[in-house]
């Protein structure tokens, strides 16, 4: 009986104990669908959890609003807790015109507004009245998707809560029903999931949004708590909130699965290729630079720039300590012309305060400009300065995720590193691990007056390499590293 | 249809333009109740409640009423304007302010209540 297609689908480990594959609506929303693997149940509702300004809201209305305007899929919003002249400035700032959707009849919003003050409740009732207008509004727009937020105010505005369990029972078996694909937002409770428990209810797919301030800066968030039928995502994912709206980044760790490139590129110093086995960088691999302030991280990490550019490749140059004219003249001292690699669109300095916002607000940003940009080479210059921005084990854990995601993709990465102490052994994230090549920089003094710098290659995998300590020069000429037959 | 078929009284000359369908509204003698009974269909519930309210309004309110009947199976659109949620809803429209009473109406001390034709603290 059984087609070939769905034996296959019975034995595949990451469909779970489902025999037919759980058909799935995207939302739309920029990584959710990759998250879930490929969005919500269609069909069934899925239940949306998190504190106040978690971001419930805009997830599901964004679900309603890409659904109308990308998969022909009009939708209904019921919502509890704002009105629609809110719903719609809310939106409004997002770029989203929703009485333009209104009016097109891609999308109904019933405000419902449950005054408790007003209300004396005697007796027996039902909720027919909610599901009139929920089903009204379906109708009006013929609606494939439905929002219900936040479907537990019926606890707070009606007293009888053994009716609004029942009555929320009935009403999630109805939409079940109706064939709708919907959305349930609640609040987050302090020992279940969901103040009032509906993930009894609603048990097929549950999303957790979270949003935390750590010493001013705010991260947001998101995890599959749970899918039932559907393999999907396990991990808290990083999301933004910005002016399109809400996007996941669904950078995790991707595991040792990406193939490694036996291609070398030039390390845009002739003399350090030499060191490096004569042939320079691994394509793909990730190479650390650590000195103490002053020795040079930032030039080698422009050379590296520099001499991507020259073979023709595209750069991505993160830049957390300096402005991009400021690198620019910097960089001119020392002979490396970024400027016209700038005007030919090679490269891209992408400059920002670590502190601005957080560190998975970078990681997405990162994430964003590099999906865009499609770099060969990528500059993280300093990375230091990212650590500013979160603690020493979520710097780690971000770190691991780029560096996964560009290995993946076979770019080669340069993170500059500021050392404290001469100690370089205890690199301040620990990140070196991660790293293929250390490059480790120094500035010895040299009798009374002078200093000099000196450069070692702590390591490099998959390669012989230079293991001497060597001392090199900056002039108008670049980097001259001295020692070399 | 048939709750909205033995909805009788009070008589009236004069009619409000708004509403059409459901009941026709001819005012009394001031004060006049103006009550809207919010039921979906003809339900054991939503007929114990008509039951209960029009005993009531009797007893309490000697004939210086109307009562309007909505069905919101038959027109689910009026749902909205009310905020209707629950149904039976009992919304008292005048005099103001707006009051609700959501359920069959089976308490009548606590419809009373609701309907601020008693106290309700314990002052008596």
């Amino acid at each position: 009986m059984a087609s070939p297609t769905t034996i296959k689908k019975k034995i595949a480990p990451s469909s779970g104990t489902s025999a037919l594959a759980l058909e799935k609506v995207p939302t739309g929303i920029r990584g959710l669908d990759q998250v879930t693997h490929g969005g919500f149940p269609r069909g069934r509702t899925a239940l949306v959890c998190g504190g106040p300004g978690a971001g419930k809201t805009l997830l599901g209305l964004e679900f309603l609003v890409r659904g109308a305007l990308l998969y022909n899929e009009p939708g209904v919003c019921i919502a509890l807790e704002e009105t629609s002249e809110e719903l719609i400035t809310n939106m409004a700032s997002l770029g989203y015109d929703l009485p333009a959707l209104v009016r097109a009849k891609r999308l109904a919003i019933d405000y419902v507004h449950i005054e408790r003050k007003q209300i004396e409740e005697t007796g027996e009732y039902d909720l027919e009245g909610l599901f009139i207008r929920l089903r009204a509004a379906i109708e009006q727009v013929k609606a494939k998707r439905v929002l219900l937020d936040t479907i537990e105010l019926l606890f707070l505005g009606l007293k009888d809560e053994g009716i609004v369990r029942a009555e929320l029972r009935r009403l999630f078996h109805w939409l079940k029903d109706a064939g709708v694909t919907a959305v349930v937002t609640a609040e987050i409770g302090d020992r279940s999931l969901t103040r009032y428990g509906l993930e009894e209810y609603v048990a097929d797919c549950v999303i957790m949004l979270d949003h935390r301030v750590n010493e001013q800066i705010s991260t947001r968030r998101l995890r599959v708590v749970k899918y039932r039928g559907s393999s999907h995502g396990t991990n808290e994912y990083p999301f933004l909130i910005d002016d399109q709206g809400l996007s996941v980044v669904p950078i995790t760790s991707l595991g040792l699965t990406h193939s490694a490139s036996s291609e070398r590129i030039s390390s845009g110093v002739p003399d350090l290729d030499l060191m490096l086995g004569q042939q320079g960088f691994f394509r793909g691999s990730s190479i650390l630079a650590t000195g103490t302030a002053g020795t040079g991280k930032s030039i080698f990490a422009a050379a590296f720039a520099s001499a991507a550019c020259a073979r023709g490749e595209r750069v991505l140059y993160f830049a957390y300590e300096e402005s991009p004219s400021q690198i620019l003249r910097n960089m001119r001292s020392v002979g490396i012309n970024l400027e016209k690699w700038i005007k030919r669109g090679l490269l891209k300095i992408h400059a920002t305060r670590p502190t601005a916002v957080g560190l998975e607000a970078h990681l997405a940003t990162m994430y964003q400009d590099i999906q865009d940009f499609e770099p060969g080479v990528v500059v993280v210059d300093p990375v230091t300065n990212l650590i500013t921005a979160g603690d020493l084990v979520a710097v780690k854990a971000m770190l691991t995720r780029l560096i996964d995601f560009l290995k993946m993709k076979h770019i080669t990465a340069m993170f500059t590193n500021l050392v404290f102490s001469l100690d370089i052994q205890e690199t301040v994230v620990g990140i070196s691990s991660l790293m293929d090549t250390w490059l480790v920089l120094r500035d010895n003094p040299h009798g009374e007056s002078e200093r000099v710098r000196t450069l070692n290659v702590l390591k490099s995998r998959g390669m012989p390499h230079d293991t001497r300590t060597r001392t090199f020069a900056l002039s108008d000429k670049g980097i001259k590293i001295h020692g070399n037959q | 249809m048939a709750i909205s078929k033995r909805i009788t009284e009070p008589k009236s000359a004069s009619r409000r333009p708004e509403q059409n369908k459901t009941q026709r509204i001819r005012p009394f003698k001031a004060p006049v109740w103006e009550l809207r009974l919010y039921v979906a269909g003809m339900t054991p519930t939503s007929i114990r409640a008509f039951e209960n309210l029009k005993k009531l309004c009797e007893e309490h309110l000697h004939g210086a009423y109307r009562i309007q009947v909505v069905d919101l199976l038959e027109s689910p659109t009026l749902a909205r304007g009310d905020q209707i949620i629950a149904v039976p809803t009992l919304v008292r429209r005048l005099p103001t302010p707006v009051k609700k009473i959501i359920g069959d109406l089976s308490n009548t001390e606590r419809v009373l209540v609701g309907l601020d034709l008693r106290p309700t603290g314990d002052w008596r």
